[in-house]
């Protein structure tokens, strides 16, 4: 997570000196900078052709890996899908089923 | 104008935290420190403080919720003993590594196993790695002095470090003294506002707090936390040299009586230097050249300047009102050895574990240690680690 970001620019190479007092995280929005999506063990894959974009499943994910673009869902964020399949549970469409932890886009 | 006045340890803690008047008070009940939250809550309910006092449903509650207090950005404070303290004790970690100035009124109680409600010093001995300054308090004067100064030291931009100001359950806690009690005004002067640089409160900067660290992160966190309670030791004689300037009375990391001469030194923490105190003067006039050291500052620990203070003494006993059980003689007891070690060779030392839930240490027990560390000196043999005070076949 070597990136400039609103926590200033700490990274893993960062002196003790340059880590924040308690290591208090300064600035909202920084696990975007975390991939956590590699400890997925399944995959979701969505089916646009039987997606009715009815926005069921983007509000109960819980990694809010979903995303909404003009009121319509995208593929998923890879990077941060846990792949708990909640929401091919929700999807009343069968439109999102689970595979296998290589399957589907890769972050 | 000081006044004197007569109260107990925990209305003396109780008197500075009124005149403290901190913003949050979380706290359960536990003999002895009891007393403390109950004498706060009659504050509140007459009025005389503006405290926000939380009754929680345990120990553990009452760290978190002065965590999230102090994470908030206000002072927060509560009170504890024994098995509270040790329901606390991952919170402690919490606090300090959250590098929060969160003050504790400890009174000491020894750890449950078996269930006592006396004093010792195993339950703040159990926390004497967490992270926290640890100061100790002879008497009710000290106690309420050491209050006035922890906020200060705490919340000091150098330390952001939790403080426990630690007295003895009954012996001090409950016991009347006569101390000297400081006006109002003064202490909310000498104590002054706290404004935290970062809070969670402050909408114009949204942080945080406690996140997870991982390997790459967590050594470094510590690191700050060293670098903290380093700074922390002249932070610690700063505030001590402003409050003797302000209200007369003087404190250092530690109290050394009669020790210009001393040959024969004891070094003791809390009440019981009282005690020791009593025999010294008994045997200065016999001729023995006999001190005692009273360590005040536990954490930071004061390595080099004990090193120092015990250069002249031929020998030394270390006091230990607990016994870790490490096999290895009592906390304190280790510790000052590995100070002297290499700094001044010559002293002959014998640790001694006493005074264990409650039990009572007289002024002939102080006599008989001098007699050993004198018989040490001669050439005779005494133990490394010797336990006082219990009943044992001979
Ligand atoms: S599998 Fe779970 S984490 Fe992944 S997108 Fe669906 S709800 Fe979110
Ligand atoms: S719940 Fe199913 S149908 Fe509805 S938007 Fe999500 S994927 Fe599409």
């Amino acid at each position: 997570m070597a990136k400039e970001n609103s926590m200033g620019n700490i990274h893993e190479k960062s002196p003790w000196q340059d880590i924040t007092e308690g290591g208090f995280v300064y600035g909202p929005g920084n696990s975007v900078y975390f991939n956590t999506g590699d400890w997925r063990v399944r995959t979701p894959k969505w089916d646009p052709e039987k997606c009715r974009q009815c926005l069921l499943c983007f509000p109960v994910c819980p990694d809010s890996s979903i995303p909404v673009l003009e009121s319509k869902r995208q593929d998923f964020d890879f990077g941060h899908c846990k792949g708990c399949a909640i929401c091919a549970q929700v999807c009343p469409f069968g439109a999102i089923t689970m595979g296998d932890a290589g399957e589907g886009a890769d972050e | 104008m000081s006044k004197k006045d007569r109260m107990s340890g925990n209305q003396a803690i109780a008197l500075a935290i009124r005149q403290i008047d901190p913003d949050v008070i979380a706290a359960f009940p536990i003999t002895p420190s009891t007393e403390i939250p109950q004498y706060v809550s009659a504050f509140k309910a007459d009025g005389l403080i503006s405290t926000e006092f939380i009754t929680v449903e345990s120990e553990h509650s009452a760290m978190s919720a002065c965590i999230g207090a102090s994470a908030a950005g206000v002072r927060a404070m509560t009170a504890t003993s024994s098995a509270g303290m040790a329901l606390m004790y991952e919170m402690l970690y919490v606090a300090s590594s959250d590098r929060l100035p969160i003050v504790m009124a400890a009174v000491n109680r020894a750890l449950t196993g078996p269930i006592n409600i006396n004093a010792d010093h195993s339950d703040s001995m159990g926390a004497n790695n967490s992270g926290w300054i640890q100061i100790y308090s002879e008497d009710a004067q000290e106690a309420y002095d050491n209050m006035l100064m922890a906020h200060r030291i705490a919340e000091h931009e150098k330390v952001m470090l939790p403080v426990m100001i630690c007295q003895d359950g009954f012996i001090t806690s409950h016991g009347i003294e006569n101390i000297e009690v400081e006006e109002d005004s003064l202490v909310k002067n000498f104590v002054g506002e706290y404004h935290p640089k970062k809070h969670l409160l402050n909408p114009k900067e949204i942080i945080g707090v406690g996140p997870y660290s991982i390997s790459a992160y967590y050594y470094e966190m510590k690191m700050g936390q060293f670098h903290a309670m380093e700074n922390a030791r002249k932070v610690i004689l700063d505030v001590s040299a402003d409050f003797e300037k302000t209200f007369g009375r003087k404190y250092g990391f530690f109290e050394e009586y009669r020790m210009e001469d001393a040959e024969f030194a004891v070094l003791v923490m809390s009440s019981s230097a009282g005690t020791g105190k009593d025999a010294v003067d008994a045997l200065r006039e016999k001729g023995v050249k006999a001190g005692l050291v009273k360590l005040r500052v536990y954490r930071p620990f004061p390595a080099a300047e004990l090193a120092e203070a015990f250069k002249g003494v031929k020998a030394l006993a270390i006091m230990d009102k607990c016994d870790g059980l490490s096999g290895n003689g009592g906390p304190l007891g280790a510790e000052v050895r590995a100070a002297l070690y290499g700094k001044t060779d010559g002293i002959k030392t014998i640790n001694y574990v006493f005074g264990l839930g409650g039990r009572d240490i007289h002024v002939k027990d102080f006599f008989g240690i001098y007699d050993d560390l004198e018989a040490l000196v001669k050439g005779e043999s005494r133990p490394d680690c010797k336990h006082i005070g219990v009943r044992e076949k001979r």
